[in-house]
């Protein structure tokens, strides 16, 4: 049984109800169709008119990309005005015959236009497509003189990067490029659209959604020229912000042009925090070529270059370090209580393991050799010997604990981590267990050993700030917010070396003793009245055969060059910057790369402030 | 026993209404479509067809059972569609910023649909066990605030103002039909309009932007206001007789946004002018009359609530959406209902009208 059924009393009160909704709705519905008089009788022809030459148009107001500025303020990029020719489809009659005449004026290729019209023309009506970014001044002039035979076409001012020292800090800074689909497609480009011009690399690609700004637009109305008669609303856009670097720029241009004509890296870090002052790579490229869209010569002279322009050595150049590892030997040796810092061992020149010989670079060896001359004159047999005590398994901690053969973390850019090998790496990877004689080699930085010149700048950093292992850091400022307040406590010490003082001391001093003491391998970094500290490395590119020794590097092919290193820290008292310069084939370290860090602490150093 | 009775009075003018209305509404899908050159244009019409197919043999399947029924499933529907609201926020899909479907396998459904007409069931139940001897107090309308609010709520979350807002101001409109006493509506409008101030302090700043483009669509020049710009050149430009059809220079040049879902009475109106559109709301207003009049035929109090519901959630779907592409009302979204392309919402109001048909079928019968 149901309990709903209507009462007489119910029902009454209902019915009345019923009656007043339905006035309520024959009063709503008509205020709907007067509305509708009033658009279609009323108001009709007015509309109709609009529709007819309908030049209500949206249209974009780009915001203006944020500037990037080095440690000291200079500005590194900023944007500069740009004229860019337009095509609006829709208004263009015959775009076979406006293209001829248009390439008749101006250098442009009727062909591929074409069909970015075509592709265009799917999108939303009236909207302009960019057909050539940046004309010349004279190309300017041509248009606007023959503008009224040009239907559909539009020249509009946008603001275009500007690269203010070209190839400068290339790597680090970056470059734009026009942004493809699949980067639409995720999401992580809010603010952009097709068409737009996104960051690729470097800065520019890091802080992107910071520099970016967010766009404006405007509901204009045109002329039949597309010209704007008057702005019927407007929303501004908003500017993107300013991004400081860590980077000095004349240290910089100095570092580069050290590298000039050569291929390789220079890294020069605040050893305190991990702020990047200089990031070298050699050889550069101008981004300033890829802002209106980079051409199709420049881009493959770029790309199918044997240097590898794009690629940044500092952050994923892998290398292996040759002897400036063997100050993260020394210090796990010490560490682990493997050798005395007084025991003396004997360098005849010559290792012997089993039936291999292992030589020293000196032919005749070293003779007696403790710890501090074994690290100033580089002696490979008492590395060799420390080596074979530590074993292969404790090296490689030690090396991890510098943060060798992982990413540093460095808040722009894409990195490499290198590879520090293991027993476990080596089993798994080629399938066959790890030889003693690899340790031997991996005493020296040499076997599968592989770092960037980043890592080392940051590991002899930790040497001399007491055993911090530091974030690198590019960014100082975004806006007018410091960095770490955007990253939060990621910039922070790493890590920490778990390292007694008094080895790290030893150690230093070793350093300082490898460019200031009579034999020491780094004499050619040594500066008047600053004390630097620094290590040399030469590192094999290919194994040469055991027991033949090293050969005269003018001999040898230039790709079969050793790789030359230099790390360097000066004052060695109170260390303001860290150094890592590395010299693909340039052949020793001590003669082609110390030269280089001295330079640098030079300038850096003796500059007034 | 089928009962022959239930044959005899088969509405036909309901069906017929919903008919013409289908085949209006495909007509013009096809020319709102019919620019896009690409096989898009082509799919959107089809694929209409196949959901008004859907819904006509949901409407059928709405009218084999008595409704009566209902009224004992009034709740497990509405804690159903709860379920499915939350589910939805856990689990959904999201799309251009809102998390609303829920995927089936292939199909996906926005669970708000049914929970538009859960709300109208539990609404229904109640009121028809509560009659109509006295005036309601705010006190003995608890139930039903809470009843409305959660899903309102839930639905708010995803975020879906439009729906939101449709679900609340046809609830209104079962109350205000059941009779408040002045004095209580009185209390509730007062006392609404005080605390908005402290609500509008309390939200966040894109939060009240969000509500300010709402209410204002110049605000937000390139979006909103452009879209009405256009609409309102669509329609008017329409004149007496319209452009004719596949005529319409907005819809051809793509001036008109959404042109297939929310924008498609603008089609309408530029091809087929004042004659067509105010044809096309005089159909919606029939319709919307006879629903009113199964209400009152129906000899119980559930039937003729849920007729009265299923009335008020088409009534203002229409005046919503004319509203707002007319210009008199803010943009909130919302499609016209059984004419714009979307799937979902012509299924549940397929089996809404199919519940209206059950009560009309049944008015003369008695247990």
């Amino acid at each position: 049984m149901k309990t709903s059924d209507f009462d007489p009393a119910s029902f009454q009160v209902f019915n009345k109800q019923i009656q007043r909704a339905t006035l309520f709705i024959l009063v709503v519905f008509g205020v709907l169709i007067l509305r509708l008089w009033f658009l279609q009788i009323v108001n009709g022809p007015v509309y109709r008119s609009k529709s007819e030459h309908n030049r209500i148009r949206l249209q974009d107001i780009s915001p203006s990309r944020g500037i990037i500025f080095d440690r000291r303020g200079e500005v590194l990029v900023d944007n500069r005005p740009s004229y860019n020719l337009y095509i609006i489809p829709e208004e263009v009659q015959d775009q076979g015959r406006l293209l001829e005449s248009l390439s008749r004026l101006i250098v442009l290729d009727p062909g591929p236009t074409g069909e970015l019209l075509d592709k265009a023309s799917r999108g939303l009506p009236f909207k302009p497509v960019c057909v050539k970014r940046d004309i010349s001044r004279n190309e300017l002039a041509i248009i606007e003189t023959h503008r009224f035979n040009l239907p559909g076409v539009l020249i509009a001012v946008k603001q275009q990067r500007r690269y203010i020292s070209g190839y400068l800090a290339s790597h680090l800074l970056g470059y734009l490029g026009e942004i493809t689909e699949q980067q639409l497609k995720t999401g992580e480009y809010p603010d952009n659209k097709s068409g737009d011009l996104v960051g690729k690399s470097g800065v520019e690609w890091k802080w992107q959604a910071v520099l970016n700004g967010k766009r404006g637009g405007a509901q204009v109305e045109v002329d039949a020229a597309g010209r704007t008669i008057q702005v019927i609303s407007r929303k501004p856009p908003v500017s993107g912000s300013d991004i400081s670097l860590t980077i000095d720029r004349s240290l910089q241009a100095l570092a580069e042009k050290a590298l000039h004509g050569k291929r390789g890296a220079i890294v020069a870090m605040d050893p305190q925090n991990g702020e990047i002052l200089a990031l070298a790579s050699s050889p550069p490229y101008d981004p300033n070529l890829f802002v209106g869209g980079i051409d199709k010569t420049n881009w493959d002279r770029i790309v199918s270059s044997e240097d590898f322009v794009l690629q940044n050595r500092a952050l994923t150049g892998q290398y292996p370090p040759g002897s400036v590892f063997k100050i993260v030997v020394a210090l796990a040796g010490l560490q682990e209580g493997v050798i005395d810092p007084g025991e003396e061992l004997y360098c005849n020149g010559i290792y012997a393991l089993g039936r291999s010989k292992y030589r020293c670079w000196k032919k005749y060896g070293h003779g007696k050799v403790g710890f501090h001359k074994a690290l100033v004159e580089s002696c490979d047999i008492y590395f060799y010997k420390m080596g074979m005590r530590l074993g292969v398994d404790r090296i490689g901690a030690y090396a991890k604990k510098f943060g060798l053969g992982v990413k540093t973390g460095i808040d722009v850019g894409r990195e490499k981590g290198g590879l520090i090998p293991t027993r476990e790496w080596k089993l798994k990877k080629w399938g066959v267990p790890w030889q003693a004689g690899e340790t031997v080699s991996l005493s020296i930085g040499q076997s599968f050993i592989l770092v960037t010149p980043l890592q080392m700048a940051r590991m002899i950093s930790a040497v001399f700030s007491g055993g911090s292992v530091h974030r690198p850091q590019l960014t100082k400022k975004i806006g007018k917010t410091p960095a770490d307040k955007v990253h939060g406590s990621s910039l922070e010490g790493k890590g920490r070396l778990e390292i007694k003082q008094e080895y790290l001391e030893l150690v230093k001093k070793a350093l300082v003793g490898v460019v200031n003491e009579p034999h020491g391998t780094g004499s050619k970094a040594r500066v008047k009245n600053i004390t630097v500290a620094g290590k040399t490395g030469t590192a094999q590119v290919v194994a040469l055969k055991k027991g033949k020794g090293k050969q005269d590097p003018e001999e040898v092919p230039f790709k079969f060059r050793d790789h030359a290193w230099f790390l360097a820290v000066a004052p060695a008292e109170n260390p303001k910057i860290a150094i890592a310069v590395l010299v693909e084939h340039g052949g020793h370290g001590g003669s082609a790369a110390a030269p280089i860090a001295k330079e640098i602490i030079e300038a850096y150093l003796r500059e007034p402030g | 026993m089928f009962d022959r009775r239930l044959i005899q009075n088969f509405d036909w003018v309901l069906l017929l209404l919903l008919l013409i209305v289908a085949a209006i509404s495909i007509l013009n899908l096809y020319s709102a479509t019919y620019a896009t050159h690409n096989e898009f244009g082509f799919q959107v019409f089809v694929k209409q067809i196949y959901w008004f197919l859907i819904g006509f043999i949901l409407f059928f399947l709405m009218t084999t059972f008595n409704y009566y029924a209902l009224e004992r499933l009034a709740y497990p529907i509405y804690f159903f569609s709860i379920g499915l609201l939350v589910l939805v926020l856990i689990v959904g899909k999201t799309a251009s910023g809102s998390q609303r479907w829920l995927n089936l396998g292939p199909v996906s459904f926005q669970a708000s649909e049914l929970a538009k007409i859960a709300i109208l069931l539990v609404l229904a139940k109640f009121f028809s066990e509560k009659g109509w001897h006295q005036e309601y107090r705010l006190r003995d309308l608890w139930q039903p605030f809470l009843l409305i609010s959660i899903p309102t709520a839930l639905i708010l979350k995803e975020p879906d103002l439009g729906t939101a807002l449709l679900l609340v101001v046809v609830s209104f409109s079962i109350i205000l039909l059941v009779k408040v006493k002045w004095k209580s509506l009185a209390i509730l409008v007062v006392s609404t309009l005080s605390v908005a101030p402290f609500i509008w302090s309390g939200l966040k700043e894109y939060q009240r932007l969000r509500v300010l483009t709402f209410l204002r669509p110049e605000m937000d020049p390139l979006g909103a206001g452009y879209h009405i710009n256009q609409s309102k050149i669509a329609i008017g430009s329409g004149l007496f007789w319209g452009k004719g059809f596949l005529k319409g220079t907005q819809t051809r040049l793509h001036f008109l946004p959404e042109q297939h879902t929310d924008f498609a009475f603008s089609v309408l109106a530029e091809e087929w002018g004042f004659m067509g559109s105010v044809i096309l709301l005089l159909l919606y207003l029939f319709l919307v009359l006879w629903g009113l009049k199964i209400a009152m035929n129906s000899k119980d109090k559930f039937g003729s609530l849920l007729a009265v519901g299923i009335v008020a959630i088409i009534f203002w779907q229409v005046v919503i959406n004319v509203g707002m592409v007319t210009g008199l009302l803010p943009v909130v979204g919302n499609p016209l209902v059984l004419f714009s392309y979307g799937g979902s919402s012509l299924i549940s109001t397929m089996a809404a009208t199919g519940l209206l048909m059950n009560i009309s079928m049944r008015r003369f019968m008695f247990q």
